[in-house]
């Protein structure tokens, strides 16, 4: 499922999510730095480019959803980010009522 | 699943092809699950504290833009790198997997060294691990991180000993693969410690 023995001759996958990674990286110094948006919206952007950019880490260089457990991978990831969220968004809520 | 009924197969990568390998491998996920909650505990805590600056500096005078895109730079060559090395070593060319290896190693030591500078800056200009509840979770979470980076690196050159010593087996490459899911991982989680850490507390 997803995996086999036929060799790509050159790595443009990780190319190509190197390249990307960089863009975003680069995009969100940019959007912090200069873009002159409000506090709010600027984190809004820099955490979707973050989770754009840790997605491509996932998939095209950590091959997430190969092998027979590609699936299980994906769910136990997906749930493991489900509880970071929940644990940074839930203490941040929690604590911005506290002085 | 008729596949899951093979112990040993032929058709797949070499670090996929015992049922033992691919259990490891599998394991290794869910062992990054777990790093996962670790990091969000340490977030949440950076999160909630990090404009508790006391009598200390803020985010805004401590942090500077030069240094950490340079970490940032390292590490996310490193993370491909480490990607490569995998791509050689699928082609069954060791010579290529211990070099990108190596390269991915020293950039991870050049990470390494960034940051240590950077945290003996930090202190020299009086920013310590008591100095404030800011500096306290901000020493925690990147300090946490940065012991990761510190034993994937010695994790690498055992496993580049190992290479050299046996060459490439099911065995090898079920190991060389694990080392690099953890060293892309670390890539994950500095991403987050980019933009939530440094790049936030340039903006606020």
């Amino acid at each position: 499922m997803g995996v086999n023995n036929h060799h790509e001759t050159f790595p443009w996958k990780h190319i190509v999510g190197f390249i990307f990674s960089l863009l975003l990286t680069f995009a969100a110094l940019w959007v912090a730095l200069s873009s002159g948006l409000s506090a709010g919206a600027i984190i809004g952007i820099i955490v979707i480019l973050a989770v754009i950019q840790a997605s491509l880490q996932l998939f095209m260089f950590m091959h997430m959803t190969e092998s027979d457990s590609g699936k299980i991978q994906t769910i136990n990831m997906a749930y493991s980010f489900f509880i970071a969220v929940v644990v940074v968004a839930g203490s941040v809520w929690t604590m911005s009522f506290v002085l | 699943m008729a596949e899951a009924a093979h112990r040993y197969d032929e058709t797949m990568p070499l670090e996929y092809r015992t049922q033992e390998s691919r259990l490891n491998i599998l394991g290794f996920w869910i062992f990054l699950g777990a790093e996962v909650a670790l990091f969000a505990t340490l977030f949440a805590t950076y999160l909630v504290l990090f404009q508790r600056t006391g009598s200390g500096p803020t985010a805004k005078e401590l942090f500077e833009v030069k240094d950490v895109l340079i970490e940032t730079l390292l590490l996310l060559t490193s993370s491909f790198t480490c990607g490569l090395a995998v791509f050689e070593m699928r082609r069954g060319r060791l010579s290529g997997l211990l070099t990108w290896l190596l390269v991915t190693l020293l950039l991870g030591a050049g990470f390494i060294t960034f940051e240590i500078r950077e945290f003996i800056h930090y202190v020299h200009e009086g920013a310590t691990m008591q100095t404030s509840a800011f500096l306290s979770s901000f020493f925690v979470l990147v300090g946490t991180h940065g012991a990761h980076v510190s034993l994937g690196i010695g994790w690498m050159i055992l496993i580049i000993i190992q290479l050299l010593q046996r060459g490439l087996t099911p065995r090898t490459a079920r190991k060389v693969f694990i080392v690099s899911l953890y060293w892309h991982f670390l890539d994950v989680v500095w991403i987050f410690i980019f933009t939530l850490v440094y790049l936030t507390g340039m903006v606020i």
